[in-house]
């Protein structure tokens, strides 16, 4: 069905959960007020990204006031949001959740933690071990969190497993200034457009704004049609708050148009990676 | 080379967005800088003018009686033309009653005496003015140690630390920094006919090209020689970072706990911002 999705285009206070639940309030109920239905929020927009030795210290576990808060509110919009989990045995997870009517409908727990050049995830983090597709009121989606999507294994599976909305919550820094546009939006822009094109699903991107220690973040959230192509695309580098209608009709055409996903050969792609994960003596 | 040709409008709006945001998320509106005269602390004002409006930015030229007078001179036309506040603080009577204890002290010594002067004016102006002060080392200087430890290098920010002197020069022209501050030769100006690349051995459209590669290309030793490098120069650089590295870090702390202050004590420096 269609419906209008808006991406937040936040910017969080570096390990304030007061005022970034506030934020996240405010920005929930102007989407209710414009009559949106599912309002997409970045990568730890409860925390803020380059938290470190603070990580324990902002983890919420699932009944938690500030996400049954969030719960809550999903009674009137549906809401995808990332936040640090913690869980009964203390690992602590770079989580999104997705909300609707009042309940817990899916929770994705970040599968790729970046540990490389200005990333440490790993070494704060716990590793997710799932990607699922998850049915929800506008049809069924999955959820990926940033470096996630970065895998092409990632987008496949959820892919493979029904999705047809790819939501993407980020917090991607901006760098690269040699080029006609930064070098990191132009790289997301073409992975965003490349896996909708490949999948033929459409692809909700939300990143976040705002600068912590010196390192911006770009923003540049978009709503990216099957057919691969940028539909709307939210300001680079401020604040924005852009709404998507995101077009049944599109989804349809284009799964009838080119039908790539259709045609995908499960029992190959299965075959072969089983092969090789024998000669790898996995 | 590409990689050395920055997008201006983007670099403009990534270091206006970056100073804004640092300045106002610790409560304050305003900053302090030095301006020597020089490219790169005309620069950073007129990206600080931009960005905080030129009401709240104090540029201070701190003058020694061995500087080259068209310093001064060029630091009025740079504040001029951005509109911002501008003293004049001499630093000649602190540092020549320092020196008078220890006259035959060489220039290096009275350099960096100079440089360190100059920071804590500008750190007693943060106070008196609820400003931070802004940096104004370039990326070329800070990777090969061409600067004074707790003196030109101290800052609460520096929105031109990633930008390579050839960098520089490009911003500088699009934000339309006055052309004799551009074309003129860069001076430490530690006493008259004083240039950074005589003193340095090398120019810096060379050492940048090569800086970029090995830096942020993280190209080998052989990838540069490949590249038209001259191995000697490549091993002079290479030195200058790694005996310079001292300066881009924090003290070296003895450890005894189980949490030591950035080793095991981890927090960003925007933490709760």
């Amino acid at each position: 069905m269609d419906f209008k999705a808006v991406l937040a285009q936040i910017k969080p206070k570096l390990g304030c959960i007061a005022d970034n639940l506030a934020l996240i309030e405010e920005r929930i109920q102007d989407a209710i007020d414009a009559k949106a239905d599912l309002v997409i929020f970045p990568e730890l927009a409860l925390t803020g990204y380059f938290l470190k030795d603070l990580v324990p210290e902002v983890a919420r576990r699932l009944d938690s006031p500030e996400i049954l808060r969030l719960v809550e509110l999903s009674r009137k919009i549906s809401i995808a949001v990332g936040f640090v989990e913690v869980t009964d045995d203390y690992r602590f997870f770079n989580s999104a959740l997705y909300l609707e009517n009042g309940r817990i409908l899916h929770l994705h727990r970040k599968v790729y933690l970046p540990t490389y050049g200005l990333f440490d995830e790993q070494r704060y983090l716990a590793r997710g071990e799932h990607f699922r597709a998850f049915n929800t009121k506008f049809g069924r989606m999955g959820m990926l969190i940033c470096e996630d999507m970065w895998h092409l294994s990632a987008s496949y599976i959820l892919a493979m497993d029904g999705a047809t909305t790819l939501l993407c919550l980020s917090s991607s820094p901006g760098r690269g200034v040699e080029g006609e546009s930064l070098g990191s939006a132009r790289a997301w822009q073409q992975l965003t457009s490349t896996t909708a094109l490949f999948l033929n699903c459409r692809v909700l991107y939300c990143n976040r704004v705002g600068y912590e220690d010196g390192i911006n973040f770009w923003g540049g959230s978009e709503y990216v049609a099957p057919s691969g192509e940028s539909i709307v695309r939210a300001k680079l580098l401020e604040e924005d708050c852009t709404e998507a209608m995101v077009d049944e009709g599109a989804l349809r055409r284009e799964r009838i148009f080119s039908p790539m996903l259709r045609d995908e050969n499960l029992f190959v792609t299965m075959q072969e990676l089983r092969r090789i994960e024998n000669e790898r003596g996995l | 080379m590409a990689g050395l040709s920055a997008n201006t409008s983007l670099l403009r709006t990534m270091l206006t967005g970056f100073i804004r945001d640092e300045v106002h998320k610790v409560g304050l509106k305003k900053v302090v800088l030095g301006l020597s005269g020089g490219i790169d602390s005309a620069l950073v004002v007129f990206v600080a003018a931009e960005a905080l409006g030129p009401e709240n930015v104090h540029a201070i030229c701190m003058p020694y009686k061995s500087s080259n007078p068209e310093s001064e001179e060029h630091a009025l036309l740079v504040a001029q033309a951005c509109g911002v506040n501008f003293t004049v603080v001499p630093i000649t009577p602190m540092v020549d009653a320092y020196f008078e204890m220890f006259p035959d002290a060489e220039n290096m010594r009275r350099g960096n005496k100079m440089a360190r002067e100059r920071m804590t004016i500008l750190f007693d102006h943060s106070a008196l003015l609820s400003a931070l002060v802004l940096g104004t080392s370039n990326k070329t200087e800070l990777l090969l140690g061409y600067g004074t430890l707790y003196g030109d290098m101290a800052s609460a920010l520096n929105p031109i630390g990633d930008l390579y002197k050839t960098q520089i020069w490009q911003l500088s022209e699009a934000m339309s920094v006055p052309q004799a501050v551009i074309e003129k030769k860069p001076s430490a100006d530690l006493w008259a006919g004083q240039t950074d690349e005589e003193e340095l051995g090398f120019s810096y459209r060379q050492v940048d090209e090569l800086l970029y590669r090995m830096v942020d290309q993280r190209m080998n030793r052989q990838e540069l020689i490949a590249q038209g490098f001259d191995a000697d120069f490549v091993d002079v650089i290479y030195h200058k970072v790694q005996n310079s590295h001292f300066k881009r870090r924090m003290p070296v702390i003895a450890k005894v706990s189980l949490r030591t202050i950035d080793r095991d004590f981890r927090y960003a420096r925007d933490w709760g911002k």
